[in-house]
């Protein structure tokens, strides 16, 4: 082996650190230790890990390299306090980053904290106290366990207090550990004991030089060994002298890293620049480390006694941050999104400048440009931004007032915006963020709400003189709102840039439909992210390349889409039909309903929800891609989801604990059959067991598909009435909206966006968790074909059931129309209050609505494109005209 | 006969191919699972596949015939959940003294059947010792961070004792494969060092990585980089990854840690990723080529399949692996006992 080769000492958290030669020194973050920091014990006392964890945050933040956890007091269950903590850090792919460095001075604690760290950490540390054979036996076993160690110098004599002692102890360790264990010698890590100085015990005053000096041998002697030590100890006869102790901890680490000390226990908020030490100070510091006469260190305290409290003792926790100058404090914060202390910074910067606006043309809009470049350049992600936009909010409400008082403030905006959600919906979660972050990026946003008509829009848009129009929209109906909208804006000889957003919009829609529509500007914007620089584009002075370049880009992308689109082949109807999904009648099983009829269930308690919720939707919601919970660990966006699903959690705890939310359902199972292909009769009994009729229209798909492939409908799940066989359907609707509309805006007056824009997402999720619930206690229950289910929440989401629940409006069944049949049958409105607007979305919009079928071979498909020969059909069989059938089924018809 | 080792100077060795797609195509039954031996078992035993090994020694036997003879030189024997750790879900701990001694033997016989006919080319058997279905240092409930479902105690026993069996059975080798949660690895690492310093025996031991996805992480997180330094504390025959990914996925992350590391390495990914219907139907040749890539970059001494791979993907793979020299280490270090 040849030993001059450089041997790196190699770590591990999530990421590698490897510590050699060409390495700086190592910080190793020390308040994570219950002996060094008394907010931190106090935290492990109370049990109060949350807060424990944000300690260890901070560190990490804070530069730390490696984390030193020690759990080493009377009071505490060392061993229980050292694996929870370090289990908790587990999950936090922020601080397990970086290795940990597992500090106790019990062996049992020790091996407990190996035991749950999948990196390769540091133990520190173990000696030669007890002995050889126990020296031996803890090595060998760090080692087993793959950690690195540091190594006190420490024997069975007691502790190393001299140059020659330290030496000794290292060298002997280190032949043992070596030689008879085969320990990898860059895996040690000597602390050769830092001691305090200016004690004014004579055996004290070489402390430092012989640790300098141990320093150098160790690094010369022992190869690849490292050296490693507590700082602050040097210090500690200047206790409560915060000036003289953070020269001489930076006097001290200068020249013991000269010396080869390449990582130590450092706490970075109790040092000095080197080059900033007082001069004078900084000769008695040396003199006396390097005990360079005989009175050094009582000339360093007479020095102390002049300089003693000039500066507050800020060992305990005044946050960093707070001590840069005014403009980093206020950018800090808005970066961060941290409110606490906005209010006071604005004030001081209100009263530093002449008129109060000038606090929002300066200082808070030089912090939004850094939040802007950040997020442009995706070093920011979109809940952090509308956290950032929260924080400005405050800010300008504060400052409000006094522009008021001042009459002449008229706030300069980089542009005006429109933004609305198209008439006849109702969906605006994703409408409000882009205003959010648009008004965060210094844009006047004048949102005119949901269910907009063109003409307000229009006249607003005049009347505003706006630089720019949203619209956005969630249903299909609303994609042909917006081509009428683009249609009446040309009308009115409108030039103003298009904006076109929402979950259901694409770029073919808008580029095929909406754009040819339009002379002027149309963009579609697929995630918030991209508002910002799309808007910015467009507003920009030299905007005339931009403007042809989209409209191109456009016209190009159309003309690719249609002649993709004319490649794909169709079916008629008639043969469509005779390619339909056969399911066997006669051997297929039909379970009848328990109860038949109609059940209301008020009042919902919310807490049995919880279970169900699917959270993958809510975070796409947020324009976070992934998959939860791998979400929340994502390299990505996994900070930002894990932050914004605790916002959540808290959220949705207050609106459970509060009741905030009203769920209702209605749902109802009846005897069914189906007629003439593709329709479903539904039979309902009043009380004087009166039969009414209804019938549900299903569509079926066209597109030519490989011989054996059926076309299916809906209707091919309920077996046809001439078989003679009785099957059963059922509808429901489900809603945890009301109350939504009045929280949201109570948070709007609170300018608080954030959660604003949370609770309605949280509606949402309640209601479609609800919607599986009760799918649920159908399917076990009140049908009960389906008695002995078991499915946890996971399979529930990837529907691992039996039978399907469609919704009207989605892609088995595109038809809106349905759910007026859905209304009539189960009396929805009358019964628990969910209305359809004249766009027929649901209000309140957090609701769910659908039929159930219950046969095992049920499945979810997409309709599709359709032919007219359908859509005649399909008009003659709803009564209405082929113009109505026609504007209705737009999205999905092959040749429009 | 030459030791593992030294055939690895000189060229590039084949592991086999997958287990569990070779016997789905047998379309056991649950009768044939439980075999005359446990046919009044009362747990379900469907599925349980390292009872095979118990109840049809014969299509096992055969599986590992058809690798060697596609040109395997190591076959990984039949016991991926033989822990009482994952033989829990079938009621079976009991069994695994026996399911690691008896799939170790099965496997060997074969393996010295072939290394008589063929003196040339002796065949190695690996002990193939899996993830287990839990995992040290990740929380199964989200409520619960600090939660675990299993400790690294826990592990360290059951591992213990699969590798007492498989060594008791006979193999060459150790493969601990498909690691997901570093820390599970460590606790097999810990107990096959306990094992070896008890029996005063040194047996070469493989360390097989899963990096799960696009992230190019462990599923418990870490980068390729951390994965290799928190195993790389004792002497290790070879480092690699396996399973999750095809081998064009893999590559970057192959790339990687061939140059972190100074011992050998191995790769066997899946043929491709799984289609819509959670079906692997990367083609033998397609795989070959993309395998291609690693010994073209000089990525490989030990190279093989996991999950849908067949004979017939190994032959290619072997096919391909001849014409290359064997990856150069930066410092070629036999492993040496500590």
């Amino acid at each position: 082996m040849n030993s001059e080769a450089i041997k790196y000492l190699r770590l591990s958290g999530l990421e590698p650190l490897q510590i050699g030669p060409d390495s700086n020194f190592v910080n190793i973050g020390e308040r994570t230790n219950v002996t060094g920091s008394r907010k931190f014990a106090r935290l492990i006392r109370e049990g109060n890990y949350a807060d424990a964890l944000e300690v260890a945050k901070d560190q990490v933040e804070g530069g730390a390299q490696i984390l030193d956890v020690n759990m080493d007091e009377g009071l505490l269950d060392g061993k229980e306090a050292m694996v929870t903590f370090l289990n908790l850090i587990a999950s936090e792919p922020d601080i397990a980053r970086i290795p940990i460095m597992i500090d106790s001075s019990k062996w049992e604690i020790i091996e407990a904290g190996l035991q749950v760290v999948q990196g390769k950490s540091i133990v520190n540390s173990i000696s030669l106290k007890e002995g050889e054979a126990v020296f031996k036996h803890q090595a060998k076993l760090i080692k087993r366990y793959g950690a690195a160690m540091v190594v006190m110098a420490f024997d069975e004599d007691g502790q190393a207090d001299t140059y020659q002692r330290r030496i000794d102890i290292c060298k002997r360790s280190y032949d043992i550990l070596v030689n008879e264990i085969n320990f990898p010698p860059q895996d040690i890590i000597f602390d050769p004991n830092i001691f305090p100085v200016a004690t004014g015990m004579e055996e004290h005053s070489k402390n430092a030089v012989d640790f300098f000096n141990a320093t150098k041998w160790i690094r010369t002697n022992l190869p690849h060994a490292n050296v490693s030590g507590g700082v602050s100890n040097v210090s500690f006869s200047f206790r409560g002298n915060i000036a003289v102790r953070e020269a001489m901890h930076s006097a001290f680490l200068f020249h013991a890293i000269k010396k080869g000390m390449n990582m130590g226990i450092v706490n970075p908020t109790m040092l000095e620049i080197y080059d900033e030490i007082d001069p004078d100070l900084l000769k008695l510091v040396e003199d006396v480390l390097f005990n360079r006469n005989d009175d050094a260190t009582e000339r360093l305290l007479d020095f102390a006694e002049t300089i003693k409290d000039q500066k507050k003792d800020k060992s305990e926790a005044v946050l960093e941050w707070r001590n840069q100058d005014l403009q980093s404090r206020i950018t800090h914060s808005l970066v961060k999104g941290i409110d606490a202390f906005i209010i006071e910074d604005v004030e001081e910067a209100r009263q530093a400048v002449d008129k109060p606006i000038r606090v929002i043309e300066g200082h808070l809009m030089i912090g939004m440009n850094v939040v802007g470049d950040l997020f442009g350049s995706g070093k920011m992600f979109l809940p952090q931004v509308v956290k950032s936009a929260r924080v400005m909010k405050k800010a300008v409400a504060y400052l409000q007032p006094f522009i008021e008082a001042e009459k002449d403030g008229k706030q300069e905006f980089a542009g005006k915006i429109l933004m609305a959600t198209v008439k006849g919906d109702v969906h605006d979660i994703g409408k409000n963020i882009v205003s959010v972050v648009l008004g965060c990026n210094n844009y006047e946003i004048v949102d005119l709400g949901v269910m907009v008509p063109p003409e307000r829009i229009i006249e607003t848009a005049i009347k505003e003189k706006v630089d720019i129009i949203g619209l956005s929209g969630l249903i299909t109906p609303s994609l042909d709102e917006m081509v009428y909208v683009s249609k009446e804006l040309e009308r009115n000889n409108l030039d103003v840039p298009l904006i076109i957003g929402g979950a259901t919009t694409s770029k073919a829609h808008t580029a095929v439909k909406i754009a040819p529509q339009y002379k002027h500007t149309v963009v579609h914007i697929n995630d918030a992210s991209r508002a910002v620089t799309v808007v910015g584009d467009l507003l920009n002075e030299n905007n005339k390349a931009y403007k042809a370049q989209i409209r191109e880009e456009y016209e190009k992308f159309s003309e690719k889409f249609m002649g993709r689109k004319r490649e794909k082949k169709y079916r008629n109807l008639e043969d469509a039909r005779s390619r339909k999904f056969k399911i066997d009648w006669d051997s297929t099983q039909i379970t009848k309903p328990k109860s038949l009829g109609i059940q209301v269930l008020e009042d919902f308690d919310l807490n049995i929800l919880q279970d169900y919720i699917d959270w993958s939707p809510f975070f796409r919601s947020w324009d976070l891609h992934g998959k939860y919970p791998d979400i929340l660990t994502d390299e990505v966006v996994g900070e930002q989801a894990t932050e914004l699903f605790k916002d959540a959690k808290v959220l949705l705890q207050k609106v459970l604990d509060e009741k905030l939310l009203k769920a209702k359902a209605i749902f109802g199972l009846f005897p069914a059959n189906t007629v003439n292909d593709d329709d479903i009769e539904v039979r309902l009994q009043d009380k004087k067991e009166k039969d009414t009729t209804f019938t549900f229209l299903s569509l079926r798909q066209q597109l030519e598909k490989r011989d054996g492939v059926p076309n299916f409908a809906l209707a091919d799940f309920i077996a046809p009435k001439e078989k003679g066989i009785q099957d059963y359907m059922g509808a429901f609707c489900v809603t945890t909206g009301f109350g939504t509309q009045e929280l949201a805006e109570q948070f709007e007056s609170d300018n608080d966006d954030y959660n604003s824009i949370m609770i309605k997402a949280i509606a949402d999720r309640l209601a479609e968790a609800f919607a599986e619930y009760l799918h649920k206690e159908v399917r076990t229950t009140h049908w009960g074909y389906a008695k002995d289910e078991n499915l946890s929440n996971t399979e529930l989401i990837k529907e691992a059931y039996k039978g399907i629940r469609p919704a009207p409006g989605y892609p088995a069944c595109p038809d809106h129309l349905e759910k007026v049949t859905i209304w009539k049958l189960l009396e929805v409105e009358e019964r628990i209050g969910v209305s359809l607007t004249e766009s027929l979305a649901m209000w309140p919009s957090a609701s769910v609505s659908g039929y159930y079928f219950g046969n095992k071979e049920a499945k979810y498909f997409g309709l599709g494109k359709i032919l007219d020969d359908q859509l005649k059909d399909y008009a003659q069989r709803r009564k209405i005209t082929e113009q109505d059938a026609r504007k209705w089924l737009n999205p999905n018809l092959a040749d429009s | 006969m030459s030791s593992i080792e030294d055939i690895l100077k000189d060229r590039i060795l084949v592991l086999d191919g997958a287990m569990g797609t070779m016997l789905q195509a047998y379309k056991f039954t649950e009768e044939d699972y439980r075999g005359e031996r446990f046919k009044d078992y009362p747990s379900s035993l469907k599925g349980n596949n390292d009872l095979l090994s118990l109840t049809q020694p014969q299509a096992i036997a055969d599986i590992h015939r058809k690798y060697f003879e596609a040109g395997a030189d190591i076959v990984e024997t039949n016991t991926f959940s033989a822990t009482t750790i994952a033989m829990a879900d079938y009621d079976m701990e009991f069994l695994v003294d026996e399911l690691n001694e008896e799939s170790a033997r099965l496997a060997k016989e074969v393996a010295l059947e072939f290394t008589k006919k063929e003196p040339h080319k002796p065949r190695f058997v690996a002990g193939s010792i899996g993830p287990t279905n839990k995992t040290a240092s990740l929380s199964p409930d989200v409520n619960k961070p600090e939660y675990r479902a299993i400790t690294f105690e826990e592990l360290r026993v059951a591992y213990k004792q699969q590798v007492e069996g498989l060594i008791r059975g006979g193999v060459d080798i150790l493969l601990v494969e498909t690691v997901f949660d570093t820390l599970n690895a460590k606790a097999a690492l810990f107990a096959i060092e306990e094992v070896k310093e008890e029996q005063s025996l040194s047996i070469p031991v493989m360390v097989s990585g899963t990096i799960t996805d696009a992230s190019g992480r462990t599923l418990s997180g870490q980068t390729v980089e951390a994965f290799l330094t928190s195993i790389s504390h004792i002497p290790l025959l070879s480092v690699g990854f396996n399973c999750a990914l095809g081998a064009d996925q893999l590559f970057p992350y192959l790339k990687r840690l061939a140059h972190e590391t100074d011992v050998y390495t191995s790769a066997h990914p899946n043929a491709g990723l799984p289609n819509a219907f959670g079906e692997y139907d990367q083609s033998a040749k397609e795989m070959q080529s993309q395998i291609e890539e690693y010994l073209s970059n000089n990525l490989i001494n030990i190279i093989g399949g996991c999950c849908g791979t067949s004979p017939e993907h190994i032959r290619a793979i072997a096919n391909v692996a001849k014409k290359f020299k064997p990856r150069n280490c930066k410092t070629l270090s036999t492993p040496t006992e500590y």
